[in-house]
């Protein structure tokens, strides 16, 4: 299930004077399966971009393929799209509304037309998925739940359509770090078993670089860059004048290359950079 | 957003006189207008009070079409008033149409309604859209001071609409936010019959409301930290003044109101 | 660090009460705390640690169930104080939202200076300074609404400033900031307590921006569990994660590096320490 871009603008309010273009000319294609990380200042259209893939809103002009149906075409089924492409929004939690967790959680399957024994199906695997029980939680009010568990069920009612694209807009702001940590891996699960397309935008560097095996950098409306995690992150300088950095051990090592150390820069993990500074610097006991 | 046409309640900077009169002058201005257009009864008196009010927006400096875009989001109620009255009036029979009868009477009060409505609408848009929300809660406020003790709560009245007036463009962008979010999961705001309508809109109130109680709640506690304690030995940032310009807008304002009041 | 301390805590406890929807719990337990006059505190901790009930007890928004908290010398938890308390010690919070009153970032700023009756004249005095400290002077006919999320807590932050306290205490201001944002802040802060000598308490679960801080303690399940300066806390990084705090990533690789036998400090904070160490320069 891949989404394309064809020329891709968007202009917020047209014709008001708060006209603003959010958008310009952005062309980019997604395949199936892959981790794209998007990142980029505030304000830099990520938002805007993402809610181009299930048809939230509609380019200005260009066109968005998903699946190869043209979004854009008159009579487009745009509640069939959004099914298959799930999108978990920022503080998801504060729309949740259901009386009880298996309303809310079956809120998407059950607009989906699914019948309430799949439903229930649907629900159970989901809230497994973001590590909840469901037999003791379905018919407890979500409202009644931690700041963290909130979260996880608000992503359960995404992951219970069972999307082929999981989108998510910053799916760990304010939390701390365990609960980021556990969002992140249950994330890495379903797309390592269900083989599914994940879309992450995000402010940490740190996550994108270990987690997504593409990244696109947002600036102003368009693409800036686009590449795996190592090519992108080689372009320092280009994202430094973004207003981006770059992982702390990835900077560490850039900065170690200018003193005249010989590492290897392309180093995106903790654990690679031990291994890297070890081997150059191993033999000063 | 639908509501973003609306200029009722929108305010547009300048600096023109009319900008620069006292909130309270042009709060008990407006309160004149309305008066005199229920008062006068026949068009001499409506084209007076249009022609003032025309001379109050060319004094304003705005561009017509920013008072006349005020008229767009009750054009429906106006459609409404001018027909019912148009239609329903009996009297001397002009033309039929099918089943409906148009009397003279009829389309004189149809048209006298109308008249009165627009100039109602363009008056009151005229105040907002020339006063800052800021400065028209400050003029309510003092203007109800005197009311305070016989039980008239103006502070309270006051810092509401503050509140309110603050909340309204976050609680519009989170709306359309939830709105947004619920249609991903394949909500849908649009079809079906009003119940079914009503029945859909749940998952969108609903954590509107919870959002609602969970700012106003912050809120509260934010206020009492910075050390609210309601209305009493508080100051003003900004005090309001009266200005010469004021006793003249406030004097032509009333002579105009009593002599074609009396007069039409 | 002498005399009188500004804040003091004596063996407080503070239990929430049951409600109908959530049982009763302890937040704070037994704790002890001195910070005194132009002190840059950063309070670490996981959600729940009992950090931000530990905020709202400096300002009286919260009494202590048992135990004492003093600020300039006046206890909280007398009813009299709470006014001359909270024009001592303002307090921002996490979101910026939900703090800002007014439909103008000045009318905003002013907020507090009104509530304590300050004349007009003076008020308007007040403002300029406090915006013009948290470098958000162009912004003061702006409505908050348009402002970015780091923006609104400088206001938010201008609007504390304005009533000229002692000391600021700050529940997680940056929780919802971007990176950008967060930083604003940190600068906004950092340069009050230098330039104007505010006291600072700061919440926070991000170990990064407690690096200029004088002092940091780290809470657990209601207790001060560690207490010393930035780097005397990093250096315990196995402790901090145990207790889910996220260690930076030079940190970490500093500790693992030390660990494989590589001359490397204990609590390293930057990137530029870590490269001073690994190649000292001439």
């Amino acid at each position: 299930m891949s989404i394309r871009l064809e020329n891709v603008s968007f202009r917020y309010l047209e014709d008001t004077p708060m006209e603003t273009d959010a958008l310009t000319d952005v062309s980019l294609e997604i395949e199936d399966g892959e981790f794209v990380g998007i990142i980029g200042p505030t304000g830099s259209g990520k938002s805007t971009l993402i809610q181009h893939f299930n048809g939230l809103l509609l380019p200005t002009s260009g066109k968005v393929w998903v699946d190869g149906v043209d979004l854009t075409a008159k009579g487009t089924q745009l509640r069939l799209i959004r099914q298959k492409v799930g999108m978990v929004f920022q503080y998801p939690e504060h729309q949740l509304f259901g009386e009880t967790i298996l309303e809310d959680v079956g809120f998407g399957p059950r607009n989906g037309g699914l019948p309430e024994a799949e439903v229930v199906e649907r629900v159970r695997r989901a809230l497994a998925y973001v590590g909840l029980d469901f037999e003791e939680l379905k018919d407890q009010s979500p409202f009644e739940l931690s700041g963290g568990q909130k979260r996880r069920v608000a992503i359960a009612g995404v992951l219970a359509m069972e999307p082929s694209v999981l989108i998510l807009d910053e799916p760990t702001a304010g939390l701390d770090p365990k609960g980021r940590e556990e969002i992140l891996d249950e994330i890495c699960t379903i797309h390592k078993e269900r083989g599914i397309t994940v879309i992450l935008v995000s402010h940490s560097m740190e996550d994108v670089a270990r987690l997504a095996d593409r990244l696109i950098v947002m600036h102003r409306g368009r693409v800036a860059l686009d590449g795996t995690p190592v090519e992108v992150f080689r372009q320092a300088d280009t994202l430094k004048s973004l207003g981006l950095g770059l992982p702390q051990v990835t900077e560490l090592m850039h900065e170690l290359k200018a003193k005249g150390l010989a590492v290897n820069t392309d180093i995106l993990t903790v654990e690679a950079a031990e291994e890297e500074i070890v081997r150059v610097m191993g033999g000063q006991r | 957003m639908r509501f973003r046409n609306l200029t009722i309640g929108q305010h547009i900077p300048g600096n023109s006189v009319v900008h620069r009169l006292d909130p309270r002058t042009k709060i008990l201005g407006t309160t004149l207008l309305i008066v005199l257009l229920f008062a006068v009864d026949g068009f001499i008196g409506y084209a007076l009070a249009a022609l003032a009010i025309a001379a109050v927006v060319h004094l304003s400096e705005l561009p017509w079409r920013y008072v006349l875009r005020g008229l767009r989001p009750l054009l429906v109620i106006l459609l409404l008033t001018v027909g019912l009255n148009v239609f329903l009036t009996e009297g001397e029979v002009i033309f039929r149409l099918w089943f409906l009868t148009v009397t003279r009477e009829g389309l004189v009060r149809g048209l006298m309604m109308g008249t009165r409505l627009v100039l109602l609408i363009m008056g009151t848009s005229m105040l907002t859209l020339t006063t800052s929300p800021i400065q028209l809660t400050d003029g309510i406020e003092t203007l109800l001071g005197p009311f305070r003790r016989i039980g008239v709560p103006a502070h309270e009245l006051a810092m509401m609409m503050t509140i309110a007036l603050r909340f309204i463009p976050t609680l519009l962008e989170e709306t359309e936010k939830i709105m947004k979010a619920q249609m991903a999961r394949g909500a849908d705001f649009q079809s079906g019959g009003l119940m079914q309508r009503a029945k859909n809109l749940i998952p969108l109130l609903v954590p509107l409301f919870v959002s609602a109680f969970r700012r106003a709640d912050e809120l509260a506690i934010a206020m009492e930290a910075r050390g609210y304690r309601g209305g009493q030995g508080r100051t003003k940032f900004r005090e309001l003044r009266f200005q010469r310009i004021d006793a003249v807008a406030m004097g032509l304002s009333i002579i105009f109101t009593v002599v074609v009041g009396i007069l039409f | 660090m002498k005399g009188q301390p500004l804040i003091r805590f004596s063996n407080v406890n503070f239990t929430y009460a049951k409600t109908q929807t959530r049982d009763g719990w302890q937040a704070l337990k037994d704790v002890n705390l001195e910070i005194y006059e132009h002190e840059f505190v950063a309070v670490l901790g996981r959600n729940g640690s009992g950090k931000s009930t530990l905020a709202k007890h400096v300002n009286a928004l919260l009494t202590p169930s048992s135990g004492q908290v003093l600020v300039a010398g006046l206890d909280t938890s007398i009813p009299e104080h709470v006014w001359e308390i909270r024009q001592k010690v303002g307090m921002v919070f996490q979101n910026p939202d939900n703090q800002l009153v007014a439909t103008t970032v000045e009318e905003d700023v002013a907020f507090g200076p009104e509530n304590l009756g300050i004349p007009s004249a003076e008020i308007h005095r007040r403002v300029t300074e406090a915006l013009e400290a948290v470098g958000m002077l162009q912004y003061r006919l702006h409505p908050p609404h348009r402002l970015s999320g780091g923006q609104k807590q400088r206001v938010a932050i201008a609007g504390i400033v304005s009533m000229r306290p002692k000391c600021i205490v700050l529940d997680e201001p940056t929780a919802m900031l971007d990176p950008a944002g967060r930083q604003e802040v940190m600068q906004t802060i950092h340069r009050l307590n230098k330039e104007e000598g505010i006291t600072v308490l700061h919440i926070t679960h991000h170990m990064d921006e407690v690096i200029g801080a004088d002092r940091v303690l780290v809470m657990d399940q209601g207790r001060i569990v560690l207490e010393g300066t930035p780097r005397e806390v990093f250096s315990q990084a196995e402790l901090l994660r145990e207790l889910h705090l996220d260690v930076p990533q030079i940190t970490d690789l500093g500790q693992r590096l030390r660990k494989r036998g590589l001359a490397v400090p204990q609590g390293i904070l930057t990137v530029n320490e870590m490269v001073m160490h690994l190649c000292p320069s001439d």
